[in-house]
């Protein structure tokens, strides 16, 4: 898999952007490279990538997330070390951008930069199993939106099929012709394929590339919360 | 769109909202639940339904006001600071008796207060909130499955008993995601003889109104509401009950404290703790029979909340104060963790209530 200097992840909220920003930050910290990661999320108020700063902490990733993340303060301001994810060219910056288009609008301010280094991948994180993104063509929508309030065009495509912790390789072996429409559509290449670390393994061999995802376990995740297990409700 | 999909709770109100027939929605934005106007901001348009961001809280809520009483589904959404701005059409509609459906997806108070969930707005949703004697039935749900399920249901409750249905979900589960599907969903409709529909010349005109200029016709519609309300309670209230066959101690726990609590059971059988669970599921109505059942059995209640003590009132109210109860609270936004809720059951094992 070849790193650019600059990845962003884009998409549809809710499709998985921080999750896979945070492991692939990490994968590349285990790769001994110098990675820094960014929130640049105007727009959650909740399940931020400040959540995995012990993970990040533990790999030696920089994490640069505003300030009022996970307060209470609903302030859609960003720090300005943000900048130092364009800037300073001997490190890895990954930037973790806000959902849909109106959480793209504040990439707009470092779009200039990144076009002038020219070393960046933007990657739109689909998932089919997200309603408003249930088709190929809607997701294309969103893509558009998304370009067209950051003024810049995305290069590549993840695919992040999943269901959550119902997700089996079937899930995301079953999203295949939906990725691959999406793909002609739009005309950019599949840049890898993520899941949980479990179903990950059980992708080998039948996809390539797989980014095996290390999820957080949550407070309100329920005892009977395994794969396969319906959540409660009679 | 496939059978499974996934969804935050806040989408999986809009989505089952739509699916339940409702084709009006009136908001005003607030996090944590910006993403029921936004999921109906791009629907709605769609499948011809109406979104409308209004210039307030206020004036959503008479229009929900204004679109139940011309019998069409409709619903408004908001967060507690909003929520409190709605009360007075909530009376209103109450007074009027129209059925409306409104999601309250709670955050820490009181004033502004802050974004992080709650479950601080349990008197406000329960005991009235708006002026005068009325209720509404009040739906709490514990997974984003039931923000779906509940709403669905919460409509058809309203229309079955021509009140308001409100949704008392918190922050987290809204901003929450999970697998859940609408194929169990069970639409009711039900006939609106009163609904003002225009007459076409054809029938005598329908009144939709909640000013009585005689007290005593104003008593005898409060009795007749009353009366309704009587039957909800028998006939409508639902929990949920975990471990509770042999159990000696009894949490009691709604909505996301219910998920850590649940936790914290499991954690305390594994200690030989015989303790269970009711996860009240409509808050009013309360269900009462099942906690009048486990007072003549365990030893004493831990209620956990997100707030400062409010439905352990209820606990000792509906059982007569028969077993002590203790409270298991966080509250501003904090949640507890299992470990505290453990805590809190040994203590009552130790009689420290």
């Amino acid at each position: 898999m070849e790193h650019k200097r600059l990845t962003l992840f884009a998409g549809h909220y809710g499709s998985g952007k921080t999750n896979i920003a945070v492991n692939y930050a990490v994968m590349l910290a285990n790769e001994g490279k110098k990675v820094c990661i960014g929130d640049l999320d105007i727009v959650n108020p909740y399940f931020r990538t400040a959540d995995s700063k012990k993970v990040l902490e533990d790999a030696g990733v920089e994490l640069i997330s505003p300030q009022f993340a996970n307060s209470n303060v609903d302030l859609p301001a960003l720090p300005a070390e943000a900048y130092r994810l364009v800037e300073d060219k001997s490190t890895y910056g990954i930037m973790d951008i806000g959902g849909d288009d109106r959480g793209a609008y504040a990439l707009g301010r470092y779009v200039p930069a990144i076009k002038a280094e020219g070393n960046y991948r933007m990657v739109f994180v689909a998932n089919c199993y997200r309603p408003l993104t249930g088709t190929p063509e809607e997701a294309l929508e969103v893509m558009r939106e998304i370009e067209a309030a950051c003024g810049l065009a995305f290069t590549d495509i993840v695919n992040n099929a999943n269901l959550g912790p119902e997700t089996t390789p079937e899930t995301v072996l079953s999203a295949t012709a939906y990725m691959e429409q999406l793909s002609k559509l739009s005309g950019l290449p599949i840049f890898a394929h993520t899941a949980e670390s479990a179903v990950a393994e059980q992708l080998k061999g039948k996809l390539t590339p797989v980014i095996s995802l290390r999820l957080q376990e949550k407070y309100f995740d329920l005892p009977s919360q395994k794969p396969g297990n319906r959540p409660l409700w009679g | 769109m496939a059978e499974r999909v996934l969804m935050k709770g806040n989408e999986a109100i809009a989505e089952a909202a739509i699916r339940a027939g409702c084709r009006h929605y009136f908001g005003y934005p607030i996090t944590p639940q910006t993403e029921i106007a936004a999921y109906m901001a791009k629907k709605m348009p769609k499948i011809g339904g109406v979104f409308l961001q209004a210039e307030s809280e206020i004036a959503s809520i008479n229009m929900v006001y204004g679109a139940a009483a011309a019998g069409v589904r409709v619903m408004t959404s908001s967060s507690s600071p909003g929520i409190s701005l709605k009360a007075e059409g909530l009376s209103y509609i109450a007074g009027s008796d129209v059925p409306a459906l409104v999601v309250n997806v709670q955050r820490g108070g009181p004033g502004l207060g802050g974004i992080q969930p709650s479950q601080s707005d349990y008197f406000q949703a329960t005991k009235g909130g708006g002026h005068g004697d009325y209720r509404m039935i009040v739906l709490a749900p514990a997974s984003v499955q039931e923000m779906a399920s509940l709403t669905i249901k919460g409509f058809n409750l309203a229309d079955k008993y021509l009140m308001t249905s409100m949704i008392l979900a918190d922050g987290t589960i809204g901003q929450m995601m999970e697998p859940i599907s609408f194929e169990d969903a069970e639409v009711e409709t039900y006939e609106k003889p009163w609904a003002l529909t225009g007459t076409k010349g054809k029938r005598e005109h329908n009144v939709v109104n909640s000013l009585y200029l005689k007290p005593d016709e104003l008593e005898v519609k409060n009795f007749q509401r009353y009366e309704r309300y009587k039957l909800v309670e028998e006939n409508e209230p639902m929990w949920e009950e975990f471990m509770m066959e042999d159990a000696e101690y009894c949490v009691v726990a709604f909505g996301i404290a219910s998920r850590v609590a649940k936790n914290a059971v499991v954690a305390a059988r594994n200690e030989g703790i015989k303790v269970g669970l009711i996860r009240p599921i409509t808050l009013w109505p309360f269900p009462k029979k099942a906690l009048e059942a486990a007072a003549d059995k365990v030893k004493g209640f831990i209620s956990v909340e997100l707030n400062m003590g409010q439905m352990i009132e209820d606990i000792r109210l509906y059982t007569g104060c028969k077993r002590p109860v203790a409270l298991c609270n966080r509250c501003g936004g904090m949640i507890p963790s299992p470990d505290e809720v453990l805590e809190a059951i040994r203590k009552a094992q130790k009689g420290e209530f």
